[in-house]
């Protein structure tokens, strides 16, 4: 149990959490996360699907890392990420149709999403599976949290709900409150997540 | 100078070691702003203008001076208009001075307020960049805008559009213009909405008289935007007793400004001719083809055209520097402006749109041109 979680394994599943993050740090997968994030829900969707696509995809690769010829790996990755994406988008259909009308075309998107290709050929192409594995959850659930700070202040602030529950109390729409319609936009979004590079960036100043 | 001895003596007391040290950023701002520095760099050889951007400023301030209390007269004509009300010139103006007033003090005391922040915090002097945007603020948004989405917008404006890339003097986007984004596209019904956001609704300090809820009044590029005739003359534009935002629509008290900016030499002809030059040659094409109703010259004195052109366009930060791009800057802002408004049934008003985005391509243009002036005199050497 203590080989399982070494200090190696621990920093390949806690680092993008904080100093390693996908998004805040190493600047990727930001079209997703301005494209599903104008609600709560569907941020934790999208951020759950990428997680276990990751996780399970760094696996996968991982344990044919020796036998994929050097030449059409690329190739052989997407076919990996292309089937798992299909999985989750089949499930996601059955089990809970209304978001993933919601996510539309951005579930197959993730395919292209730049965290996954990243972590397969930064990652998963040189470790163990069981590292590749703690590496695709960290990574996936560093998206999420991005994502879902990013989609609870869209959400709160632009349609005044959290989960489409009405959060912010009527008596205030009396007073002459209004919900801000740029937060619905993609537009906003991408200045929430430069608010939250910004905090990241000026917490974490010496670690440059 | 009693003023002059005045500051001196209190001068010491923020200096290092004084009691108020920690505001000599605060007290230079005022310094600065009330005399101009006679300090000179120990350091190097600079050239400098007789005059420095807080005069330069002052100026601005000052030509918007006639539109703004042209502005309030309107605000308190509409008002005195739409409820029946009986009263003199002078009574409209106080109740739109009145109507007004609230909204400078909110737009300064947000923006000056972050300003003053951010410079005490990064142990700068102040910019004085905010003096001319806070007064173009209440000039540019509808009477009846809440307070409380102006601070929103403001404040927005001054952090995302102005201190993040360095403060006065290095932003791309005119942060007046961004609070205006900011609102139109935050709280469309406060901006344009049902057409009952251009006059003040309700008396003040027992002034003007109460509009009942049903009325509305449309600017007319909103009359022509819901495919109606405008009901305003051309005239009446001209003079500015039509509804609209508070600053924009008098062509005369413009003009009044416009005189002042071009005769200190602190706005640029060439941006501002070809702002009107570009407008009224695609005002003039939509007309001829039939797309649109209004006539180049009706393009040019409805709306914020005037405004945006005078004010915003020449603005020397957000504006081409080089000679021959205002031209391009200035010809394409018109263009895209009238565009906006004749082909996109969603903004009746372009000139927002086009200004900021004509704002974004202005170093592109400077650089196009610096870059070929380099060329030719690249090519001349060589020979």
């Amino acid at each position: 149990m203590s080989k399982l979680f070494s200090k190696a394994n621990k920093e390949a599943l806690t680092g993008p959490l904080n100093l390693n993050n996908p998004v805040v740090v190493q600047v990727l997968g930001i079209c997703s996360a301005l494209a599903v994030t104008s609600q709560l829900k569907p941020a934790i969707v999208m951020g759950l699907s990428v997680t276990i696509i990751t996780a399970f995809s760094n696996l996968v690769i991982s344990l044919i890392r020796n036998t994929i010829p050097n030449r059409i790996r690329i190739i052989v990755q997407l076919v990996v990420v292309a089937a798992l994406v299909t999985i989750v988008a089949q499930v996601l259909k059955a089990f809970a149709y209304d978001v993933s009308v919601q996510l539309s075309v951005y579930v197959g998107l993730i395919i292209t999403n730049c965290i996954l290709m990243g972590r397969l050929e930064a990652f998963a192409m040189m470790n163990g599976p069981w590292e590749s594995f703690l590496d695709g959850i960290g990574n996936g659930v560093g998206y999420a949290m991005v994502l879902v700070i990013v989609g609870f202040v869209r959400e709160l602030l632009g349609s005044g709900c959290l989960f489409g529950f009405q959060v912010v109390p009527q008596c205030l729409y009396d007073w002459g409150y209004m919900n801000n319609g740029m937060m619905t936009m993609p537009a906003m979004s991408l200045i929430i997540v430069g608010c939250v590079l910004w905090v990241h960036r000026s917490i974490n100043k010496e670690n440059k | 100078m009693s003023l002059r001895k005045y500051v001196d003596k209190i001068k010491p007391n923020f200096m290092e070691g004084g009691k108020f040290h920690a505001f000599r950023s605060v007290f230079e701002g005022f310094e600065t702003f009330l005399f101009v520095p006679n300090e000179t760099r120990r350091t190097g050889v600079n050239i400098h203008d007789a005059i420095d951007s807080k005069r330069i400023m002052s100026l601005v301030c000052i030509a918007l001076v006639p539109a703004l209390l042209f502005g309030m007269y309107n605000v308190g004509y509409q008002n005195f208009m739409a409820s029946g009300t009986e009263g003199s010139w002078f009574d409209m103006w106080l109740y739109g001075f009145l109507a007004v007033l609230p909204k400078i003090i909110v737009s300064y005391v947000t923006g000056l307020g972050i300003e003053f922040t951010v410079a005490q915090w990064k142990g700068e002097e102040i910019h004085e960049g905010f003096l001319v945007s806070g007064l173009l603020i209440p000039m540019i948004i509808p009477v009846n805008t809440p307070l409380w989405i102006l601070v929103l917008a403001t404040a927005f404006a001054v952090i995302f559009a102005k201190e993040i890339f360095g403060g006065t003097g290095m932003n791309i986007f005119n942060p007046a213009l961004i609070t205006r984004a900011f609102l139109f596209f935050s709280y469309p019904t406060c901006m344009t909405g049902d057409d009952s956001v251009w006059v003040s609704q309700n008396t003040i300090c027992g002034l003007g008289g109460n509009v009942p809820d049903t009325f509305t009044a449309a600017t007319p590029l909103g009359e022509v935007g819901a495919g109606m005739a405008p009901s305003a003359s051309v005239l009446d534009c001209v003079i500015g007793t039509i509804p609209g935002s508070i600053g924009e629509t008098s062509v005369i008290a413009i003009a009044l400004g416009a005189i002042l900016l071009l005769w200190t030499g602190v706005a640029s002809w060439k941006t501002m001719l070809s702002v009107f030059v570009g407008g009224a040659l695609m005002g003039e094409l939509f007309h001829a083809t039939g797309m649109s109703t209004l006539t180049a010259v009706d393009h040019l004195v409805v709306g914020g055209f005037c405004f945006g052109a005078v004010f915003m366009a020449t603005d020397p930060v957000t504006s081409a520097r080089t000679e021959g791009g205002k031209y391009i800057y200035g010809l394409l802002i018109g263009v895209v402006a009238v565009l906006v408004r004749v082909m996109n049934p969603g903004y009746p008003e372009g000139m927002m749109l086009a200004i900021l985005l004509m704002n974004l391509f202005a170093p592109l243009i400077d650089y196009c041109f610096v870059q070929s002036n380099i060329n030719r005199r690249a090519k001349r050497a060589i020979k």
